[in-house]
């Protein structure tokens, strides 16, 4: 695979990346919230795609399997969570839960 | 055949941009689904077509009914059937089928043109991928299922329905 094409890959998971992180900021829906988070865990996997196309190893797809992994625990755990605050406080406004009552 | 790589890579990007700005949740969540498919496709080119098959099959199908049904479950009632009659109006999704009919295209075009080989002239294979998943990496393999495990548990445990009704009075968890 080319140079360019690496390059161009690298800089598609850059603005993926940098889109995630934009939805995160932006957005206050705590669903949206968690799917920026997986736009960014994917663009981390394009990159480690892009590096192991580059030269021709078969790392960079393992490294994707273990961001899979970590991603379907993450959504997991995140929707439980969201699932109880929205009980809670009935609402899925993340501002909503800016206090803490222990 | 890097055509097919720029013409996904930006199905990706504006796909993306889709969901950030989506207003609606399930929109969003089309947005995101037809994202993941881009990317598969950017994966396919790259020459990684177990990573491509991995995307499909995981991100863009499993862990988005996991949202499905999380938004199922959370039905915000009256504002949903408000939803429901925007939903009706042709031009919503206008714009998500014709980023998938490109996707559409681009794979028929990719598969027709050579079923077997990726575009790029390396090409890793799942083989050797699974000769290294379960060689160098059994610990990391290992990890990942610890991790899974405590995942599940995890959401067990915060998805249980609380029968005590603690949640009502703000009041002390388990």
């Amino acid at each position: 695979m080319s140079v360019v094409l690496m390059q161009h890959a690298l800089l598609l998971a850059m603005v993926l990346f940098a889109l995630g992180t934009i939805g995160v900021l932006m957005r206050r829906n705590l669903i949206v919230m968690l799917m920026s988070v997986e736009i960014m865990l994917n663009a981390a996997g394009l990159a480690f795609i892009a590096a192991g196309s580059r030269w021709g190893q078969a790392d960079g797809q393992v490294m994707f399997i273990l961001i899979l992994a970590l991603a379907a625990a993450e959504v997991a755990v995140g929707l439980a969570l969201i699932l109880r605050l929205y009980q809670r406080l009935g609402t899925l406004d993340a501002d909503a839960a800016d206090q803490m009552r222990g | 055949m890097t055509i097919a790589f720029y013409i996904a890579a930006a199905v990706a990007v504006v796909a993306t941009a889709l969901v950030i700005i989506n207003l609606n949740v399930v929109h969003a969540l089309l947005c995101l689904v037809i994202s993941f498919l881009a990317v598969a496709i950017v994966f396919y080119v790259l020459g990684a077509p177990f990573a491509a098959a991995l995307e499909v099959i995981v991100y863009a199908g499993a862990i988005m009914v996991l949202f499905v049904f999380v938004l199922i479950m959370l039905n915000t009632g009256g504002a949903a059937i408000q939803q429901e009659r925007h939903w009706l109006t042709p031009w919503i999704w206008v714009g998500p089928v014709g980023l998938s009919a490109i996707l559409l295209g681009e794979f028929v075009y990719l598969l027709w043109r050579n079923p077997m080989a990726a575009a790029s002239d390396v090409l890793v294979e799942p083989r050797q991928v699974g000769a290294l998943l379960f060689g160098p990496y059994l610990l990391a393999v290992e990890l990942a299922s610890m991790l899974l495990l405590a995942g599940l548990v995890g959401a067990y445990h915060l998805g249980r329905v609380d029968r005590q009704g603690a949640d009502e009075h703000g009041g002390k968890e388990q």
